[in-house]
Formats: C-alpha cells, structure tokens, sequence
C-alpha cells in the first residue's frame, strides 16, 4: 500500500496543481486577474500560499500588458531597438534603478553585451506600486533570471523621491 | 483565435521561475508545464524543393553549390558571398563586380567593406574604410556616396571602381535630425544632380510621450518641419544642410528602403508603418488586429507630396486612410483628399529596409523594371507570430505595379515560427544588382550577403 501512495500521490498532486495553478495560468493569459496559488494541503503537503509566487503570476500578467511587445515573450528584447532583459545589470542590479525605469520611462542610448538599443521606453507611471513590485519582480524571476523581490513599499519610496 | 504565444512561448517561458523556497510539488507541476508546453524554436526547417547542384556556368571556375536553404522561385538559386560577422545594412556592386557594404556599426573601425569577387562567386574583403556607422551607400556618376546617420558623403573612384582617397571624403550633407529610433540615412540619386535623403522621425507616431499608451499627438506634429520625409539636396555640393535642402516629400514617419525608378524618372520609397496600435489604444484595436495594420506602404512621390504621418495611417484591408488614434481617430474614422495613397500596401509591421528596381537581363521579362523589397521582418506583432523575413517582388509596367506583389525569396529565418526577431537567423536588409543581373541581398544580423541567380 505504501508503495501505491508513493506514486499515487504525485499523480495526484500534479491533477490538482494542474487544475489550479496551471487552469488559472490560462485565464491570466487571457488578461484576467489576479492569479492565485492558494494554500491548501493535499495528501498532507502543503502548497504554499507563497507571496513570491503570487507576486510573480500577478506581474506576469502587468508584462504582457505593458511590456511584452518590445521586450518580447522571452524577454530577449529586439535588436538595435529594445534591450533584452535577461541576466542584465539593469534587472539584477540595483531595485531602486529599476523602479525609476518604470516610473521615469527611459530615453537614453544604453549598450548591454556590445549591442545598442536606442528605442524610447515611456514612463509607466500609471501602474501602481503594486503592479510595478509584481511586474520588477516577475521579470527578476524569469527568462533565466533569479532575485529577490520588489515590494510595493519600495516602489512607492522611489515615486516619493521623484516627486520631490 | 489562440494565439501561438498562449500556445507556448509565455507559458513555456513561465516554467523558468525559479523560487527556491517553493514546495517540491510546486517545482514538480512547474517542470511538468515545460515539457507539456516546450516546443522546439529556431529549428530549421529543411528546404529540400531546391537542388545544391546548380551550375551557374557565367562565374567562371567552380560554382559554389546552394546552400543558403532560401526558397526561391522555379530555376532560380542563391549561394553565399560572404560572411561579413556584421550588420551589413545597403550595398552596391560596381559594374567590375566589386562590391561595397555600408555596416550599421564600424567593424575594426571600418564603416564600409569592400570586396572583391572569387572565381567561385563568392566575394573576399579586400579593404575598408570610413569610420562612421550607417545604411545609406549609393553608386552614380563616378561617386560613390555613403550615410552615416546624420550626414552624406562621397568618394570619387576611379575607372576600375576603387576609391581614390577613402580618407578623405568629402562632406555633401551634415547636422541632419537623428532621433534614437529611424535614425538611418538612407540615400538615392536622381538623373538630375539631386540626391535624396530620408530623414525619419524620431517618434513613433507624433505622441506627447512617445509609445506610452494612451498619450496623445502633439498638435501639428513640429517633428516634421526636420524630419519624418524625404530631403532633397544637390548632389555635387558640400556642407549642405536644411537651409540648403529641400523637404521633396513629407509624411513619411520612416523610410529605409528607397530608389530612382529609371523607367519613369521618379522616386519610390518603402515607409516603415506606424507601431503598437493595440498596446497604446486598447479601446480601438485588439491584438490581431494591431498585428496586421497598419500597411508597410509603397510610395511613388513628387515634389511636395505628403503621405500623412503621423495623422493617418493606412489600413489595407479597408483600402483607406484611417485618422491615427493620436488625433482623435478610433479605427473607424477616415480621412480623404488629403494625402497621398500607397501604390503598393503589404501587410503590417514587416519593415521594408530595402527596394531595388530590377533594370536586368538575366532574370526573365516578368522582373525587368519590377520591384524586389527586402523585409527586414516584423518584432511588434505579439503575440501573434512575427513574419516578414523575405524578399518581395512587384511586377511593373511603365512605372506602375502590373500585378499584385509575391514572395520571391523567403527563409532567410530558417524558420517559419518566428514569436521574437531574436529567433531569425539573417534578416534581409539590402538590395542591389550585379553587373551580370544577378540580386544580391544583405542581412545585418551576421553579415551574410546573398547572390541570387537564374538558370534557364
């Protein structure tokens, strides 16, 4: 019996995962919000009603919204035009940096691994910090990047300092 | 519909997250969405319709067999000249056969390659010079003519076709508008002394905040009074400038490629159409719709014409000009009588960065005087899949297209599923003809130059 549940439960657990958070995964790809990972114990493990996670599927969502066209699905961004955002300074570096990207838009000549980009990124100064912590962190947490989080409290210090 | 981005790349790329404090059965679903959704990208699809084993017979020694996986029409075949490892953007061949690349970014401080051809009819860089980066390079009248992107200049050469003094050049035009996006100069020289000069608009489409969505057009759009057209200049003249120009034509929010048609004796030119109609005006387009419009627009322009950027754009399923949503348009709303048509509308967002007027014998009368245009190929059409990474024909007829256009080389990707540029491995960039007829087409992502031939 044991050895039954040892397989058993796997199967299991990815039916339920699948269900949730991949079916919902679908739904935010059509634009509806917000994604959600509940926390919940299955067959006695727990998934983790994870901030980071939930973070993360809510900014995915912002990118597709506001950033996905120049910077692309992989994040690769386009030649000459929009920088790539994987593994650059400009995303793993710095947070208060990259907040005021989004907050100030960016309008300079910046070269990343030999390479210009040139194209004019608006301000997104309309999201909220909310929507701005999930999208910096999403894009901190794919396209083979991997750092911490941005929080809405962050974001909301650095549109303070700007005002000023 | 669903898209090919819903389909696989976001939710592919979305198994990526790597949280380490996730629970092991979470890191397990996620490995799970990979495999369910990981689809093979920028694979190559074989192209087995062509023979490698044309023999081209006019070159002289062993031809080199087709290798460039092009599709090409019925008798037609490509080899590769060369393999430059940088962004060859215009070229032109001189009627001895040596060729001269304009590069996007000085290679070893060289702007501009010069080769010379192999037996084989493959080409060899035999030299280089000027320092400066651009797209624009043009042959007339015993000059050779380059851009960079804020200036013209020109090299005489000599009766083998050699520049006699590449460090000297001399400056015809300087100080022009280079934005940080449609920065390049394109050229091209009438019959009359004039050469022309495509100075594109540093905005997308005129915005108070260019590209945010929502933002609306700076009323009379002043970009235009130094840019978003096409000058005039004298050809023979130095130092010029606006003051000694001429604004020819106007409402062009960015030209690349451009030429003199010689049966008519007037300017066509390839617009680069206007970007992001959805990620900006949501309300009005839906993605797919945003995917496909506006028009990549043939124009045949006269003096003083105006094509209407940033006020329209032209929408080429409903064969109309349409009022840009910057001024006040919502994707119902037409303008007419203002501006001038297209000759040629081509699907969105392919990007034209190269038109060549086949003056030939070798190719067959259907190409003598059409038009081949290279697209450069599309990035903003996500998330549906980008397209455009060809070369085009349009059939003409004194001076005016004599059919609807065709794909005459396509494949320069090496795939069909392209969802990011990134994934393209040569982008068609250039176009010129040989001495013998033959087309030879850049691509500036690594320099590749292409010859192709027709055997009866």
């Amino acid at each position: 019996m044991k050895k039954i549940g040892k397989i058993v439960t796997p199967v299991i657990l990815l039916a339920f995962v699948l269900t949730t958070a991949v079916g919902s995964n679908r739904k935010a790809d059509k634009g509806k919000m917000p994604l959600k990972v509940p926390g919940n114990w299955v067959n006695e493990v727990w998934i983790p009603n994870s901030d980071s996670v939930n973070a993360v599927l809510r900014g995915k969502v912002v990118y597709k919204a506001y950033c996905l066209s120049c910077h692309q699905f992989d994040g690769g961004g386009v030649e000459n035009l929009n920088p790539p955002l994987i593994k650059t300074s400009f995303v793993l570096g710095d947070k208060a940096r990259f907040i005021q990207i989004i907050l100030k838009g960016f309008d300079k000549r910046v070269e990343i691994d030999g390479e210009d980009y040139s194209n004019n990124m608006p301000p997104l100064n309309f999201l909220t910090d909310q929507q701005i912590a999930d999208v910096l962190t999403y894009v901190r947490n794919d396209f083979g990047n991997k750092a911490t989080m941005v929080k809405a409290a962050e974001v909301k210090a650095v549109r303070a300092k700007l005002a000023q | 519909m669903k898209s090919l981005f819903q389909e696989r790349g976001f939710q592919g790329r979305s198994a990526g997250l790597s949280l380490s404090a996730l629970a092991m059965t979470v890191a397990l679903t996620l490995t799970f969405s990979v495999m369910a959704s990981a689809a093979p990208c920028g694979v190559t699809r074989q192209t087995s319709h062509l023979s490698a084993t044309h023999s081209t017979g006019q070159f002289g020694g062993h031809a080199l067999a087709d290798t460039t996986g092009l599709k090409l029409p019925a008798h037609f075949s490509a080899i590769v000249v060369a393999d430059l490892k940088a962004k060859a953007r215009h070229l032109v061949v001189t009627n001895k056969g040596l060729i001269y690349v304009k590069l996007a970014k000085p290679k070893a401080g060289k702007g501009i390659l010069v080769l010379a051809a192999q037996p084989d009819g493959s080409a060899r860089v035999v030299g280089g010079f000027g320092n400066y980066g651009g797209t624009g390079i043009y042959l007339k009248n015993g000059y050779l003519y380059a851009s960079s992107n804020n200036a013209v200049y020109r090299y005489q050469l000599d009766a083998a076709g050699k520049v006699l003094q590449p460090d000297q050049p001399q400056t015809i035009v300087t100080g022009l508008v280079m934005g940080r996006q449609h920065e390049t100069k394109s050229i091209v020289l009438d019959n009359d002394g004039h050469i022309y000069v495509n100075i594109g608009s540093p905005l997308n489409s005129c915005q108070t905040e260019d590209r945010k969505p929502g933002s609306m057009g700076i009323p009379g759009c002043p970009l235009l009074d130094s840019a978003g057209g096409i000058w005039q200049f004298k050809a023979d003249q130095l130092n010029q400038s606006y003051g000694q120009g001429v604004r020819y034509a106007t409402g062009l929010r960015n030209v690349v490629g451009l030429d003199w048609n010689q049966t008519n004796n007037t300017l066509f030119v390839m617009q680069h159409g206007r970007d992001q109609l959805h990620d900006l005006f949501p309300q009005y387009y839906d993605e797919k719709t945003s995917s496909l419009i506006p028009a990549e627009c043939m124009y045949m322009l006269h003096k003083g014409d105006n094509a209407g950027f940033p006020y329209i754009y032209y929408d080429q399923f409903k064969k109309a000009q349409m009022l840009a949503p910057e001024y006040g348009g919502d994707g119902k709303k037409e303008v007419t009588g203002k501006y001038i048509d297209p000759i040629v509308a081509f699907p969105g967002h392919m990007a034209p960065n190269g038109l060549l007027f086949y003056k030939g014998t070798q190719f067959p009368q259907k190409y003598r005087n059409g038009a081949f245009i290279a697209f450069h190929g599309s990035w903003n059409r996500t998330p549906e899949k980008q397209g455009g990474y060809l070369v085009a024909f349009v059939p003409f007829k004194n001076g005016k297209p004599d059919g609807p256009w065709e794909v005459f080389a396509d494949n320069f990707a090496g795939t069909d599923d392209i969802l990011s540029p990134r994934q393209a491995k040569y982008r068609p960039c250039g176009l010129a003809e040989g001495p013998d007829g033959s087309l030879y087409v850049t691509d500036d992502v690594k320099g590749r130059i292409y010859k192709i031939s027709y055997h009866n």
